[in-house]
C-alpha cells in the first residue's frame, strides 16, 4: 500500500481523469456502473456503483409461499438458473426435513452440471470478447444452445427453468434425455478444443491474461470470494466435495485449482471445469436409478419454526440459501448469497495499478452476473 | 475568346484527367468500401458458424445500401459541449484523406488512377496518414473522455507504428530506387522477382504496421469496443460516422495497394518474365469464368426462387467477364488491351489477399494491450526495421560493388533480419519476465504508456 501523497500524484502532474464506465457499457455485462480514477491509463482506484438491477428479491420472498418464491430466485443468475433453483430447493427440504428421492437427485445433477458448462460457456464467449477475441464467443453460444434445448425438452423453458420443486422434480425425464446427455458431451470434448486452440496458446491472450489480476490465497479468503475465483489462486474449496450435496458423492471429478491467482490461471480452472462437468454428466447417465420423482411433501409448505442455511457451489461461487420460517406459509425472512456480489468486492483490488484494458478483463475474469449482484 | 472564362478552361484542359478520376473515386470507393463491410461481416459470418446479414436483397446484397441510407437519415447528434467547427470537419478530413490517397495509386499499367507523380509512394502514404488529423480532431472536440482516450491512443499508435512501416518500405524502395508507381513495378519486372522474395521481412514489418495504422485488430486500441465503447468515435453518428468509417475502409484498399505495389509486384503476374509460364496469362480468364460454372452449379441447389435467378446473374456475370478477359489471347487485333486487363485483375487479387488476411486476423486474434502495442512497436519491430533497411543496403554495396550474386545477398539480408528478430523477442521475453516479477500491480511503475 502507499501513502497518501504518493497516492495524489500522477505522472505528469496532471489531475486524476475520472472516468465513468457503465451502467451503459459494452463490457460491464449488464448494469455495472464502475468509477475510474485513471492516471494516463494506469488505474488509481475503482469504485463499483450497483443497485441498478435491483427487484427486492428477497423482500418479495416474505410476501410469497415457499412455492410461489421458486420462480423468482431463478432470475438472479439468469445465465445459470438451474443452480439457483437446486439451492433454493435443498434450503427448504432442509427446513422441512425433507429428502428428494435418489432419482431426482441425480436428474437434478446432471441438470445442474449442464447448466455448470452453460454458464461457463457464457463466461468464456464474454470473457474472450472483452479481450478481443471475437469469434469464441459464437462457438461457445453454438455449444450452449444444445444444453438449452435439453432443457428445453425437460421443462419448456431455456433461460429461467424453474425445473426442480421442492421435493423433488415435477417432470419425468424425458424419453431420449440420456441420449440427448451424451451425445451433448461425446461432442463438447471435440469442442472445448477448439476453445484451446483459439486461445490457451495464444501469446496475446497470455499476455492479456497473465498476471493481471492477482489475488492471492488470503486475500480471496479475506474478501470472501468462492468458486473458480478461488480455486485459481489454489485453494482447493468445493462445495460439491466439502459438503456434498444431490448426488455429487457418487461421483468421481477433480477439483482443478490454479497457482498465480491471475486471470489466466482463473481461465484454465474454469475449462478445466467444464471438463470435469462434463465427467460427471457422463458417469451420472450411465446409471440414473428408477423409482419416484417426488418426495413427501404437502401440497401447502408449512415448515416448522426455525432457520436454515443451505449453500451449494453454482457455477460462479458459493451460492447461499438462508431463511427464517415463523411457521406460516411464507417464509419470514430469506437471504441470499450471492456469489458474484462478493466476488465484486475483489475488483479494487485487482484493478488498481494495471491499465484500462485490464479492468474489462479483471470484470470478465469475476464472472459477475449483474441480476444476482443486485437481486 | 470570353477573358474570364479563359483561365477556367485552361485549367479544364490542363487538370481534365485528375478531375475526372477525382469525380470518379468520391463516386465510386465509398460504393466499394461499403461491400467491403458487407464482406468482412459475411468471412466473419462464416468464420464463426453463422449466416451474416441476409435480409436486405439475396444473401444481404443490398445491405450496404441500406446501411448508408439509414445512416444518412439519421438524426444528427451534436453535443452539447462539443466544439461544433471541430467536430463538423474532423470526419471529413479524415476520409478526404484517405480519398486523395487513392488519387495515387496505379490499379495497372494502364489505369493510372489520377496522375503518376514522381513522388507517388510517398505522397500516397503521407496523404493517408493525414486521416490522423481527423482522428485526433474528433477525439478532442467531442468532449468525452472515452472519444479522447482512443484519439491519444490513436496519435500514438499512429506515431509509432507509421515509423516502422515507413523503415519497411524504405527497405523496398531502394531496391526499386524510385518513388514512382509504374517504375516500381517496372523494376520488379526488371528484377524478374517481386520484391517479396527479396525483402520478406519487410513486408511481414509493412503488414503488421499497416493493421496497426489502419486500426483494425489486434491493434483496434482507438475504438476498442469492450473498453472505449468507440473511441474517437463515441459521440459521432450518422453520416459523420460514416465518413469515419468510409475512411477506415478505404484506408485498407490504400495500404493493401502500397503493399501490393512495393512488394507484391503489383500488376505483374507470377513469374512474369518466364516464358513458359505464358499460360499463367489465361488464369484471368479462366478463373472468372471457373467461377461463373460454380455459380450455375449452385444455381440448381438454392431454394427461393429469387436466389436462383441471383445466382444465374452472378454466372452470367463472370462469363462477361471473362470474355472480356479472354478476348485479347484469342483475337490477334486486340492483343494490346491484354496487360491492362490483366494487370488490373491481378492487381485487385492480390489487394483483395492482403485484405482477406486483414479480416482473417481481425476474427482470430484478441487484442493487444496499449503497453503491450507499443513495447511491440517500440522494442520489437522498429529495431527490426532499422536492421532490415541497413541489411538491405549492404547487400545492395555487395551486389553492385563487389558482384556478388544478388540472391545470396539477399538471402545473407534476411538471415541476418530473423536472427536479429530472434534475439528481439528474446530480450522482449526477458523484459517482459523481469518486470512483472519486479513489479506488483499494486505499484505503478514509473512508465508512461503514450510516451515515445
Amino acid at each position: 500500500m502507499q501513502d497518501d501523497a504518493a497516492q495524489n500524484q500522477t505522472l505528469l502532474g496532471a489531475d486524476e481523469l475520472v472516468l465513468n464506465m457503465g451502467p451503459q457499457h459494452p463490457s460491464t455485462h449488464g448494469v455495472l456502473r464502475v468509477k475510474l480514477k485513471l492516471d494516463g491509463e494506469r488505474v488509481r482506484g475503482t469504485e463499483c456503483v450497483i443497485g441498478y438491477l435491483h427487484r427486492g428479491v428477497e423482500k418479495i420472498a416474505e410476501n410469497r409461499s415457499y412455492q410461489q418464491f421458486a420462480p423468482y430466485v431463478d432470475r438472479m443468475d439468469y445465465v445459470a438458473a438451474v443452480s439457483n433453483g437446486l439451492g433454493y430447493c435443498e434450503a427448504v427440504e432442509k427446513l422441512l426435513n425433507v429428502e428428494a428421492p435418489p432419482r431426482a437427485k441425480v436428474i437434478r445433477t446432471i441438470m445442474t452440471e449442464l447448466q455448470r458448462i452453460a454458464s461457463h460457456l457464457i463466461w468464456l464467449g464474454t470473457h474472450a470478447l472483452d479481450i478481443g477475441a471475437l469469434t469464441p464467443l459464437f462457438y461457445c453460444l453454438r455449444e450452449r444452445e444444445e444444453i438449452l434445448k435439453i432443457f428445453e425438452k425437460y421443462c419448456g423453458a431455456r433461460l429461467t427453468t424453474h425445473a426442480f420443486r421442492i421435493g423433488g422434480l415435477q417432470y419425468e425425464a424425458y424419453d431420449s434425455f440420456e441420449k440427448d446427455v451424451e451425445r451433448f458431451c461425446k461432442d463438447f470434448e471435440r469442442r472445448i478444443q477448439e476453445y484451446v486452440d483459439l486461445l490457451t496458446g495464444n501469446s496475446i491472450w497470455i499476455g492479456r491474461t497473465r498476471n493481471v489480476g492477482v489475488l492471492s490465497a488470503e486475500d480471496c479468503i479475506a474478501l470472501g470470494a468462492s468458486g473458480p475465483v478461488l480455486r485459481a489462486s489454489g485453494v482447493k474449496w468445493d462445495l460439491r466435495k466439502a459438503q456434498p450435496y444431490a448426488a455429487y458423492e457418487q461421483y468421481k471429478f477433480e477439483i482443478p485449482v490454479g497457482t498465480n491467482g491471475d486471470t489466466y490461471d482463473r481461465y484454465m480452472v474454469r475449462m478445466e471445469e467444464m471438463r470435469q462437468s462434463r465427467l460427471i454428466c457422463l458417469q451420472a447417465i450411465e446409471n440414473i436409478p428408477a423409482g419416484p420423482i417426488m418426495g413427501k411433501v404437502g401440497k401447502v409448505l408449512k415448515p416448522p419454526v426455525g432457520e436454515i442455511y443451505h449453500s451449494i457451489e453454482a457455477p460462479k461461487g458459493i451460492l447461499g440459501y438462508y431463511i427464517v420460517s415463523d411457521g406460516t406459509t411464507q417464509p419470514y425472512r430469506v437471504r441470499i448469497r450471492p456469489p458474484s456480489f462478493i466476488n465484486l468486492q475483489a475488483l479494487d483490488k485487482m484493478a488498481r495499478g494495471h491499465l484500462v484494458a485490464d479492468v474489462v478483463a479483471i470484470i470478465g475474469t469475476l464472472d459477475i452476473v449483474l441480476g444476482e449482484v443486485d437481486r | 475568346m470570353n477573358p474570364t472564362v479563359h483561365p477556367v478552361l485552361a485549367f479544364l484542359q490542363a487538370w481534365w484527367v485528375e478531375l475526372v478520376c477525382g469525380v470518379v473515386i468520391v463516386a465510386v470507393v465509398p460504393l466499394i468500401a461499403g461491400y467491403l463491410v458487407l464482406m468482412e461481416r459475411k468471412l466473419m459470418a462464416d468464420m464463426q458458424a453463422r449466416l451474416g446479414p441476409m435480409r436486405v436483397g439475396p444473401h444481404g446484397l443490398l445491405q450496404p445500401i441500406a446501411d448508408a441510407v439509414k445512416l444518412l437519415i439519421k438524426e444528427d447528434i451534436i453535443p452539447d459541449h462539443a466544439d461544433k467547427m471541430i467536430f463538423w470537419l474532423a470526419p471529413v478530413a479524415s476520409m478526404t484523406a484517405a480519398l486523395t490517397a487513392m488519387g495515387g495509386i496505379a490499379f495497372g499499367p494502364s489505369f493510372l488512377v489520377a496522375r503518376d507523380i514522381n513522388v507517388g509512394l510517398l505522397f500516397v502514404v503521407g496523404v493517408s496518414s493525414m486521416g490522423l488529423l481527423g482522428i485526433m480532431l474528433g477525439g478532442w472536440a467531442s468532449n468525452s473522455h472515452y472519444s479522447i482516450m482512443g484519439a491519444l491512443r490513436s496519435t500514438a499508435q499512429l506515431v509509432s507504428y507509421e515509423t516502422a512501416g515507413g523503415l519497411a518500405l524504405i527497405s523496398g524502395l531502394l531496391l526499386a530506387g524510385t518513388l514512382k508507381i509504374r517504375a516500381i513495378v517496372d523494376a520488379q519486372q526488371h528484377f524478374g522477382v517481386w520484391f517479396v522474395f527479396l525483402a520478406p521481412v519487410a513486408l511481414f514489418i509493412y503488414l503488421i504496421a499497416s493493421i496497426a495504422e489502419t486500426n483494425r485488430a489486434p491493434f483496434d486500441l482507438p475504438e476498442a469496443e469492450s473498453e472505449l465503447v468507440a473511441g474517437y468515435m463515441t459521440e459521432f453518428s450518422g453520416f459523420r460516422w460514416a465518413l469515419y468509417f468510409l475512411g477506415e475502409y478505404t484506408n485498407m484498399i490504400v495500404v493493401g495497394a502500397v503493399a501490393t505495389t512495393l512488394f507484391l509486384g503489383g500488376w505483374l503476374r507470377p513469374f512474369p518474365n518466364v516464358r513458359w509460364m505464358n499460360w499463367l496469362d489465361a488464369v484471368p480468364a479462366l478463373f472468372t469464368a471457373a467461377v461463373g460454372v460454380y455459380c450455375v452449379y449452385r444455381a440448381g441447389k438454392q431454394p427461393v426462387r429469387v436466389q436462383i435467378w441471383f445466382m444465374w446473374g452472378v454466372a452470367l456475370t463472370c462469363f462477361a467477364a471473362a470474355l472480356i478477359l479472354g478476348l485479347p489471347l484469342l483475337v490477334a487485333p486486340m492483343k494490346f488491351m491484354m496487360p491492362g486487363l490483366n494487370g488490373a485483375f491481378w492487381f485487385l487479387l492480390k489487394i483483395s489477399a492482403y485484405i482477406y488476411l486483414f479480416m482473417w486476423v481481425r476474427f482470430t486474434l484478441p487484442r493487444y494491450r496499449f503497453d503491450q502495442l507499443m513495447h511491440l512497436g517500440w522494442y520489437i519491430l522498429i529495431p527490426l526495421a532499422i536492421v532490415n533497411v541497413l541489411a538491405v543496403g549492404i547487400a545492395m554495396i555487395l551486389e553492385s560493388e563487389y558482384g556478388w550474386n544478388r540472391w545470396l545477398a539477399m538471402l545473407l539480408t534476411t538471415v541476418i533480419t530473423l536472427a536479429t528478430a530472434i534475439l528481439l523477442l528474446y530480450l522482449n521475453d526477458k523484459r517482459a519476465a523481469a518486470s512483472s516479477t519486479a513489479a506488483p500491480p499494486e505499484e505503478p511503475s514509473a512508465e508512461d504508456s503514450y510516451a515515445g
